[in-house]
């Protein structure tokens, strides 16, 4: 299996460094050519507006879109949440997502830098809790009903999905891959990635 | 361990999530908006870009509060303002204001010619200049998040930040060759300390993103730059100094992100009207070079 970061903008280092860590080849993925030879995609924490943006200038916006209709795995951490939500809020004015996800995500819902955190986080599916960073985060605001929360984080008493999965989609709003911790991409790869392939 | 703000971690990560981007200055609401839909990753708020600090003279100081706040209010990307250097009661106002990032920054007038920041105190993350290893390593043992290689700021002469970059480069990929018993005296003519050393010279990178800032004004140099290994670049005055900023700030980005690729460089390049007219660093007479300042 070929697995891709997208490489516009981001901390696409840290992604591949983990996937490597999993045993796979990533490659980075910036043209047509590449997205159309990987079997799985990841999109990396960074600035959405600017990879959507990038993402549109050099006709990859429209690709992306086809590939996730027909199917093809992606997790999105953070700005790659954003990325594949079919909605969002506190958005610029022509904020353009890939969508693919029936989620509403709120962007920096958190706040500000100066709140940015980090957190113990129980995840379904893993055994044991992990430790989540969350940067300038955003969080689910509402799920549709094929979507899976796999995490929720309490914020002023109210709990906010952080981790989501509808199908071969999967998303969090915080940062396995600046921990050492790759259980998710590992969750992603062996989970998400085979029921993809096998629908596809 | 339960939640924390403001950890290595979660301000390191804030500068890995800028990384092949671009940060451009912008002096109100209206260039910070043109600025996000160009693609820049965050805006640095400033009063004064360097070249009219340059040109103005006198001191220059952390920006108004409520510019600051404007700013913020226009974008949803990052933001960033820049304090004097060793000047903590500005980087207490910038931290109560919420911006994202705090440079400390010789471009401004320092406030302090022995101490710079302690950087450990604030939870809003800081990121420093450095012209050669054993800076960017001091810089990062006060609690800099994030490195940027100094250039001539408000310039638009590329050569010094490219001294720079090759310099702490240079530098990194020397303690990566010597032996572990040898770094006890890199670190003593460094002048930094020997854990940071060590750190450097087992990973060969610096742990903290470097991004390269000064004197960059076309989407070449922003290629040049990332090709010499930067992480991303921070653009100054060369935007909103030149003629047609909105169509400049879009190409800096295209280039940043295709550093490599000539095809897409060369396209980005066409087109772009004047660029700043620029000053030769070396017509600049020593006392008023602005990477001179740090130590």
């Amino acid at each position: 299996m070929k697995v891709g970061v997208l490489a516009l903008q981001g901390d696409v280092r840290e992604h591949i460094y983990a996937l490597q860590t999993c045993g796979t080849e990533p490659i980075t993925v910036r043209r047509v050519d590449e997205l159309n030879s990987i079997d799985a995609l990841v999109i990396p924490g960074g600035e959405s507006t600017t990879m959507a943006l990038l993402a549109e200038t050099f006709g990859l916006f429209k690709p992306i879109q086809k590939r996730i209709e027909s199917r093809l795995p992606v997790y999105g951490s953070c700005a790659g949440m954003i990325l594949l939500a079919n909605r969002v809020l506190d958005a610029t004015e022509d904020q353009r997502t890939f969508g693919g996800l029936d989620i509403t995500v709120r962007r920096n819902a958190f706040g500000r830098q100066v709140d940015s955190f980090e957190s113990d986080l129980e995840f379904q599916g893993l055994r044991a809790s992990m430790r989540a960073v969350f940067i300038r985060a955003p969080w689910v605001e509402e799920v549709g009903p094929e979507v899976e929360v796999l995490a929720a984080v309490n914020f002023h008493g109210t709990d906010h999905p952080v981790a989501v999965r509808q199908g071969n989609l999967l998303a969090t709003s915080f940062h396995p891959e600046l921990t050492q911790d790759y259980r998710i991409h590992r969750y992603f790869l062996e989970e998400v990635c085979r029921v993809g392939s096998r629908i596809g | 361990m339960s939640e924390a703000v403001g950890t290595g971690r979660v301000k390191r990560g804030m500068a890995e999530m800028l990384k092949g981007g671009v940060i451009m200055d912008v002096v109100d609401a209206t260039q910070a908006k043109i600025a996000e839909d160009a693609g820049a990753v965050a805006v640095m708020a400033l009063e004064r870009v360097p070249a009219d600090i340059r040109a103005q003279g006198g001191v220059a100081r952390m920006s108004d509060p409520d510019m600051i706040e404007k700013i913020k209010a226009a974008v949803s990307i990052p933001v960033m303002a820049k304090t004097r250097i060793g000047h903590f009661a500005e980087a207490q106002i910038l931290q109560n204001l919420g911006v994202d990032y705090i440079d400390e920054s010789e471009v401004l007038t320092p406030a302090d010619y022995e101490n710079h920041i302690n950087k450990w105190d604030f939870t809003v993350p800081f990121v420093c200049g450095a012209t050669n290893l054993g800076e960017a390593l001091r810089r990062i043992n006060e609690g800099a998040a994030m490195i940027r290689s100094k250039g001539e700021a408000g310039t638009g002469d590329v050569s010094n930040a490219v001294t720079h970059m090759r310099q702490i480069w240079a530098e990194i990929r020397r303690l990566s060759s010597m032996r572990e018993d040898e770094l006890y005296v890199a670190a003593k003519e460094l002048q930094a300390p020997y854990e940071l050393v060590k750190e450097v010279a087992q990973s060969g990178k610096l742990p903290v993103v470097m991004f390269s800032a000064g004197g960059i004004a076309t989407p070449a140099d922003a290629a040049l730059m990332m090709q010499l290994g930067a992480d991303g670049v921070f653009i100054g005055s060369g935007i909103f100094k030149s003629g047609d900023p909105a169509n400049r700030a879009v190409a800096c980005v295209k280039a940043t992100t295709f550093f490599d690729d000539a095809k897409v460089v060369t396209d980005a390049s066409r087109g772009l009207g004047d660029a700043m007219v620029g000053i030769n660093v070396a017509d600049i007479p020593a006392p008023h070079r602005l990477a001179d300042r740090g130590w």
